[in-house]
């Protein structure tokens, strides 16, 4: 369950770094928040990642 | 760009072949290869390209058959080799050459590894030096360190990495497996958040073909031969025996791809796009420093992603450095050598030269220790052919092989004057000449003043 939930999170922190920029590109996004969903991102991956890549 | 590998499975057998039951399947080498060749430095060769004057096509076919071609290097080269011998390089290396010619060796691959770790050193400053205004980024003419604020951000972060190599590498290792996915898409969202801020989406305006003031022009084949020979220490030089050793088939050959083409190919590109957009906007007085470059694109995500990536890059280097240098100094404890590097390390960081000189660097460090790559392969495949002893330093009982010093020394020698004489805009235009000559003269000088077998 907790590998499972990690392994989503996990998941949506990487779409969380690659859409914002792909929003910006598009003209649907302004740069801060981008920049600020990518901070996010990437901290929550770091905390979930070794929970779910070290299950594995 | 050329990385080492986080010498985790590496620590065992050191001295015997790789048993079946440690045998790894190709699983355990794609992500270790995609993580370990998009590094911070990467942030530096994009930029490189744009300064050299690469034009788009030239860059992207450049980039495709060369990363092709060194993909097929370790393919049909190193891995068949290290599947059939599952031995480390150095202990391949005693076999041919002796003792101590393999311990000059080590040294001159542990001072190249101390550099190449100093280059990421200086890249992961100019990350965290950006909340520091004092702090005053290097350009591509900066040799000499730019102040005391520059300075003291590499101090801390080499004696930060120096601390943590001293402790093992085991937990970078793992934040490298972690890293990985995520860094590749920070490259990504660079590129795209790049691109709408671009004054010119035409391709001819992002990758000009023109070089900057003083630096020479490349185009297909500059690029071409560089991303072949990047890692030419790698594939060529056999350094990989050391990790495609546990390759139980040889379709782990394949698994540089992708490190080649996430990594060399699509990160390099991305990086590039950064500074052609500087460039744009400032011309030729652009900053070329990664760190403002990223934070400007994408914020603080983007200068952490800079940081874990020198980081988990140079600290396996300092790491594998400090092994090379016990090597030498089998009396030196292994926390004394890993401290020396790590100073070594450090120092060469302070000195933005090697990382405004990555594209000479590299080829540098590729042409210095991949032919010792072509004599392995002859004492593999051609030795028993031509009549020459197989493994003959160890069949001899010698520790010094005249002759493989001398094919090591000489063509490498050579492709540094021919690089100069002949102004070739990058090292790597030597790599494959020098390699080849390499072999054959380790055949010609075997037959003459190679060590002969023991006759018991």
């Amino acid at each position: 369950m907790m590998k499972a939930t990690a392994l989503t999170l996990g998941i949506l922190c990487l779409l969380g770094t690659i859409v914002p920029p792909a929003l910006v590109l598009a003209g649907m996004m302004d740069n801060a928040p981008m920049k600020l969903a990518m901070l996010v991102s990437t901290v929550v991956w770091f905390v979930t990642a070794p929970l779910w890549m070290t299950a594995r | 760009m050329p990385s080492d590998h986080p010498p985790t499975p590496a620590d065992e057998f050191e001295h015997e072949r790789v048993p079946d039951r440690a045998l790894k399947g190709p699983g355990s080498f794609w992500g270790m290869y995609a993580g370990e060749h998009t590094a911070g430095t990467e942030f530096m060769i994009g930029p490189l390209f744009v300064a050299y004057g690469v034009g788009a096509g030239d860059l992207i076919c450049g980039l495709l058959l060369g990363n092709l071609a060194a993909v097929l290097t370790w393919r049909h080269l190193t891995t068949p080799i290290a599947m059939r011998l599952r031995v480390t390089l150095y202990h391949k290396l005693e076999s041919i050459c002796g003792r101590r010619l393999a311990t000059l060796y080590n040294f001159a691959n542990g001072l190249l590894f101390c550099f190449l770790a100093g280059a990421m050193v200086t890249v992961s400053a100019t990350a965290v030096g950006v909340p520091f205004p004092d702090v005053r980024m290097p350009g591509f003419s900066d040799i000499m360190p730019t102040g005391a604020a520059w300075s003291a951000v590499v101090l801390a972060i080499g004696a930060a990495m120096t601390w943590v190599a001293v402790k093992g590498y085991g937990v970078v290792a793992r934040v490298a497996n972690y890293a990985a996915p995520w860094m590749f898409l920070v490259f990504v969202a660079c590129a795209l958040v790049t691109l709408p801020k671009l004054e010119s989406h035409e391709l001819s305006a992002i990758w000009t073909g023109v070089p900057l003031e003083g630096k020479p022009k490349i185009g297909f084949w500059g690029v071409f031969f560089f991303a072949w020979f990047c890692n030419a220490a790698m594939h060529l030089g056999m350094s990989d025996l050391s990790v495609l050793r546990y390759a139980r088939n040889a379709s782990s050959g394949w698994a540089p791809a992708a490190g080649m083409f996430l990594g060399h190919c699509i990160a390099w590109i991305c990086a590039s796009l950064l500074y052609a957009c500087q460039l744009q906007k400032f011309g030729a007085g652009a900053s070329v420093a990664p760190g403002p470059m990223v934070y400007d694109a994408v914020g603080v995500a983007g200068l952490i992603c800079i940081v874990i990536a020198g980081w988990t890059t140079a600290n396996p280097t300092i790491y594998r450095a400090g092994l090379a240098f016990q090597g030498v100094m089998p009396h030196v404890s292994r926390q004394a050598a890993t401290i020396t590097a790590g100073i070594v390390c450090t120092i060469a960081g302070l000195f933005p030269a090697f990382a405004m000189k990555l594209l000479d660097f590299v080829g540098i460090y590729g042409m210095v220790l991949a032919p010792v790559g072509a004599i392995i392969v002859v004492d593999i495949w051609f030795a028993r052919r031509l009549g020459i002893a197989v493994n003959p330093a160890l069949a001899a009982g010698a520790s010094f092989n005249r002759a493989a010093f001398l094919a090591w020394t000489l063509p490498a020698a050579l492709g540094f004057w021919a690089v100069r004489r002949f102004e070739m805009p990058l090292p790597t235009y030597a790599t494959l000449p020098v390699w080849i000559a390499s072999g054959l003269l380790y055949i010609v000088l075997s037959k003459s003043i190679g060590p002969k077998p023991c006759i018991r």
